[in-house]
């Protein structure tokens, strides 16, 4: 059987987990590897939610939060954009791919961009094959 | 009836064991309240007097030091069986402390390190000796039995030490605080209200102003670990390294979201710079739970 990703996406109800929405109603295409999962903020994206989501067999973690400067809550994205960098590089540490964490910036507008984005990272997770934290 | 204990020694320092002798003068209050039945490092017992023993008839037995051999594991086993209550003591119990690090590594990158290209160790080999095995992953006791209690800390520090004995000698396991180490931080007024760090600074190439580390940009784990300790290390000018473990799951998770959002953010190239300086992140922020971190040693996952 071909490997399917599974991929962990935190989209901030804001931005991104519309942009999602809209990418829904304008039928747009985009693989269903992604298992949505709606936060208030991108700040609001511990390190150990993605920790967690490795763990228990994600192959990748998708964040997605509004563009800088629009965060509903100010500053909420820039904290998360700290946190992202900050827990890539622990992922290298501990052995995992840092590729396997990805954030970007997606307004409530960027249906498109949703689609894009998420479709090229769910062709890199394939690439790289399945994450076996366990082993 | 006098409670029975016994202490074992695991894949430790041995301050462990050490650090029951440092509660000074209370330790003859313990001895008469006690019976030690088992305590290898300071008292002749052989494992067959543990194996003879019925199954729960020990009260509390302490483990201290983490499972890294197979010897380590057999006896977590057994001394489970033997008593009532099995108690983690110490950090490599609880959360695989230093020694954890190792699971940044494979075995055999291990045994290449000590044995066979070390400068100190002409002509090296590998003991091939009937030795217990050195098992793949560095494991904490938890992971190996059940545990009733946990007393953290590299080596659990007076006070905490004090309050645990106390409550297990009467039942009780609930004698860890809620709070974090800021709270009893002798350097708490410090703290501005707004903290920012601009700068990465190393404990032992800054001059420490006296104020809050933090404040001086010098990464220190108290606003993740677990208070009890009186801030020992903080009173000695030492910034906390997290021996004591989280307050609510893994300090070194908490600390990193935390310090990672007090970095200065106004710009990307900077913050990216400020970021890149912290070096070795499992050092700084797990240097006693990359046990935990890394359950299952280090991922595979290179490509
Ligand atoms: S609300 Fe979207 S990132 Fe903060």
């Amino acid at each position: 059987m071909s490997f399917e990703p599974k991929i962990v996406a935190f989209l901030c109800n804001w931005c991104a987990y519309a942009g999602a929405d809209l990418a829904g109603v304008s039928r747009l295409k985009y693989p269903a590897n992604i298992i949505p999962i709606r936060v208030l903020c991108s700040g609001r994206i511990d390190p150990e939610f993605i920790l967690h989501a490795f763990r228990n067999g994600a192959d990748g973690v998708f964040i997605g939060g509004c563009h800088p400067g629009d965060c509903h809550y100010i500053k909420g994205n820039y904290h998360a954009r700290r946190r992202i960098l900050l827990t890539k590089k622990l992922l290298k540490e501990m052995g995992i791919n840092e590729k396997r964490l990805r954030l970007e910036w997606v307004s409530a507008t960027e249906g498109r961009k949703f689609a894009n984005v998420v479709s090229q990272f769910v062709e890199e997770i394939r690439q790289l094959g399945p994450l076996e934290a366990k082993k | 009836m006098k409670k029975k204990i016994a202490m074992y020694w695991g894949a430790g320092c041995g301050g462990c064991d050490v650090s029951l002798l440092g509660v000074h003068e209370k330790l003859l209050d313990l001895l008469g309240e006690v019976d030690i039945v088992f305590w290898p490092c300071a008292m002749d017992f052989k494992y067959e007097d543990l194996e003879k023993m019925e199954d729960g008839s020990i009260d509390i037995a302490f483990y201290n030091g983490a499972i890294r051999t197979s010897e380590n594991e057999e006896i977590a086993k057994l001394l489970r069986k033997k008593a009532k209550m099995l108690v983690a003591y110490g950090s490599c119990a609880t959360e695989g402390c230093v020694i954890g690090l190792a699971n940044l590594y494979a075995r055999e990158e291990i045994f290449d390190a000590i044995y066979l290209n070390n400068e100190t160790t002409p002509d090296g080999k590998i003991p091939s000796h009937e030795l217990p095995e050195f098992l793949p992953v560095l494991k904490t006791l938890d992971s190996v039995v059940k545990v009733d209690a946990f007393i953290p800390g590299c080596p659990p520090p007076k006070p905490v030490l004090e309050a645990a004995l106390n409550a297990l000698l009467n039942g009780k396991t609930d004698f860890l605080s809620n709070l974090a180490l800021c709270d009893e931080c002798p350097r708490r007024d410090s703290k501005p209200d707004k903290l920012e760090i601009n700068e990465i600074k190393r404990w032992h190439s800054s001059n420490d102003d006296g104020r809050c580390f933090l404040a001086q940009g010098i990464i220190c784990m108290g606003l993740a670990t677990r208070a009890g300790c009186k801030a020992e290390c903080i009173t000695a000018s030492i910034p906390c390294t997290g021996c004591m473990g989280g307050v609510d799951g893994l300090s070194g998770v908490s600390a990193m979201s935390a310090i990672a959002s007090l970095i200065n953010g106004e710009d990307e190239e900077k913050e990216r710079k400020i970021i890149e300086s912290i070096e070795d992140v499992v050092g700084t922020f797990f240097k006693y739970s990359a046990a935990k971190l890394l359950p299952y040693g280090r991922v595979k996952d290179e490509s």
